[in-house]
């Protein structure tokens, strides 16, 4: 008798410490790039929740190109929140399926996105081909490293920023778009996502230069030497701005509203904002902006709205079934 | 053992020369197709083998423990050892099933039955994914009721070990039915007239007579289910920690430029497929040593 009461006791206790100490888990489905980016902040934002609340959260990471991972989401991956590459990736949540209510780039803050990108020019160390900006990624015999733009956002940015460039030098449309034709001819594989796309240039050796993520580029040159790659700042590039939403039909099930939108609304706090910036996101907050003001190069950056006239319009344009991509590639 | 063998010996010794012109190919043809054969098998065998165990120590053997320390690493070990543990299984427990009904009784629409069990190998493993997001997916035909009733399917465990039972599907049934056919039901026949019951057939005489190459398939079957990779890609979400198996995990690690964990995890799961081999080696031997005497 003794000895059922005092198992009773334990059991009760066990489950009272289990309820009590319960971890928080939220998903974080992302695009390619971001791994190391998150890495670093899901720590500083568990550290920051602890001391705030006292609960503990862990933030689980899965990581694809934009559109996959878009995709995955929509077919039931429970992320409680999503930051994709691009709004259009994050606008078909609400499209296909009402995972989220409205255009996700005016629920927060700047756009929706915490920090911002463009795209560089990646060459192998001393320049072989002489690449200085847009024009001699096309000259004959240079071989073009980018990733598909059906399903990599990083890839729909390149494509985008050489079309606005070319618009912008040549003066119309249909220049921009002879520019673009000859521009993929020079592409020998399509990867499937912005970190496959690194990899065939930087550890396969594919390529003259790639198209790449002003992140993804500083990165490479980080894990593997600057006696290797360096990084062609070309005359004007795009403002490529990654948005972050809350998955609000997820979470509510989920019930981790308030944790999910503390953890986005952390990106714009100093330490998120410093954290994106030591990963190579160009941050938004301009004092963290001046602080690493040396480290990003200034380019003259066209916008989407500005020039493409936003991201819906954009995406039926040019990456949509039939739209400007599948014409120019086919042939 | 050794009686055959001395016995070929001596036979095969005097009229060794004349034998040689009239059933042989001039020596250069021989070592040319034989040396063609060593590269070819070096080349696209041995060399990459190598490679990934060369590239997993690149950093010492200290990075490579490391390597499988790592929470992540480990999750993605068990999660394979899991979805194996119990995709194997039940494999088995059908397979055998299948085989012996297939071949121990005449019905109609056997033909039909054996061919579905072929389909998963006729289909791509990226299709056997999407099978199961169609089925499962939050769109798909079950999915918004798995939703309401929280349970996750696809982007989780289940998903998973279903894509695994599906893709290693037909390796046991397909191992047994040419053995269980070329057995024939005469003992079991047999058994029946001396008043057997079916467990009892199946136990002492069914089982005993398939049971090496039972335990053949069931290591091809385990081989597949720890290497799958397209089919389990499509369900599994990449969570980390969560959803990895053993070649996820490898290509994640590989897309983070940590290429020696990479190369680490990877030579572990070839040292899983060569295990499997020495396996497979030895019932393929001792099978046939059991049917000399």
């Amino acid at each position: 008798m003794k000895l059922k009461s005092l198992l009773l006791a334990a059991v009760a206790l066990a489950t009272a410490a289990a309820g009590s100490a319960k971890t928080i888990t939220l998903l974080n489905v992302s695009y390619d790039p971001t791994r190391e980016l998150y890495v670093d902040y899901n720590a500083a934002f568990a550290k920051y929740w602890k001391a705030k609340t006292g609960a503990a959260v862990v933030v689980q990471q899965s990581h694809g190109g934009s559109g996959a991972q878009a995709r995955s989401v929509v077919d039931g991956l429970q992320a409680d929140v999503v930051t994709l590459a691009l709004a259009a990736d994050i606008d078909a949540l609400h499209t296909i399926c009402m995972l989220v209510p409205g255009v996700c780039q005016k629920r927060l803050p700047v756009h929706s996105t915490p920090y911002t990108s463009t795209i560089v020019l990646l060459v192998r160390k001393g320049n072989p081909k002489g690449i200085k900006d847009w024009d001699d990624v096309i000259r004959p015999g240079v071989s073009i490293v980018v990733a598909n733009p059906k399903t990599s956002g990083g890839a729909r940015w390149a494509y985008l920023a050489a079309w606005g460039y070319a618009q912008q030098r040549y003066g119309s449309e249909a220049k921009a778009r002879e520019f673009i034709t000859e521009l993929y001819k020079h592409v020998p594989v399509l990867d499937s996502g912005a970190r496959g796309a690194t990899t065939t240039f930087v550890k396969n050796g594919i390529g003259d230069v790639a198209l790449s993520w002003e992140n993804e580029a500083f990165l490479a040159i980080k894990e593997f030497g600057a006696d290797k790659f360096e990084i062609v700042v070309p005359s004007t590039s795009i403002l490529a701005e990654p948005p972050v939403s809350v998955v609000d039909r997820v979470a509510k099930r989920k019930g981790t509203t308030a944790v999910a939108k503390a953890y986005l609304e952390y990106l714009y706090s100093d330490e998120g904002q410093d954290i994106a910036g030591r990963n190579f996101y160009r941050p938004r907050n301009a004092a963290i902006a001046a602080k690493y003001a040396s480290v990003f190069p200034q380019i003259p950056l066209f916008t989407i709205d500005g020039l493409f006239g936003g991201w819906t319009k954009a995406q039926q344009t040019h990456f949509a079934d039939g739209g400007v991509f599948d014409q120019i590639y086919q042939k | 053992m050794a009686g055959p063998a001395s016995t070929l010996l001596a036979a095969g010794a005097p009229p060794r020369t004349a034998a040689h012109r009239a059933t042989q190919d001039p020596a250069w043809l021989r070592w040319a197709l034989i040396g063609t054969a060593i590269v070819f098998l070096g080349f696209f065998l041995f060399l990459p083998l190598v490679a990934v165990f060369a590239e997993g120590l690149a950093h010492g053997l200290r990075t490579y423990l490391a390597s499988f320390r790592e929470p992540d690493a480990l999750a993605a070990i068990r999660l394979t050892l899991l979805t194996a543990g119990i995709a194997v299984p039940a494999n088995l427990v059908f397979g055998v099933a299948a085989a012996w009904c297939i071949t121990k009784f005449p019905f109609r629409g056997k033909s039909l039955l054996i061919t579905l069990i072929d389909l998963p190998f006729a289909v791509s493993p990226v299709i056997s994914g999407l099978i199961y997001v169609l089925v499962f997916g939050a769109r798909g035909w079950f999915g918004s009721w798995f939703l309401d009733h929280n349970i996750a399917i696809i982007f989780a465990v289940p998903g998973i070990v279903l894509a695994t039972i599906f893709v290693t599907f037909p390796f046991i049934a397909r191992e047994l039915i040419p053995l269980m056919q070329a057995q024939g039901s005469d003992e079991e026949m047999t058994a029946v007239t001396l008043g057997a019951g079916g467990w009892q057939i199946f136990w002492r005489v069914t089982l005993p007579n398939i049971k090496w190459g039972l335990l053949y398939g069931v290591i091809l079957c385990n081989a597949r289910a720890m290497g799958e990779f397209g089919a389990v890609s499509v369900v599994s979400g990449h969570i980390r920690g969560e959803t990895n198996t053993m070649p996820l995990h490898v290509e994640i690690l590989y897309n983070e430029y940590n290429f020696a964990a990479a190369f680490a995890v990877a030579s572990l799961l070839a040292l899983l497929a060569l295990v499997t081999l020495a396996l497979k080696t030895f019932v393929e031997w001792r099978s046939q040593q059991l049917g000399r005497t």
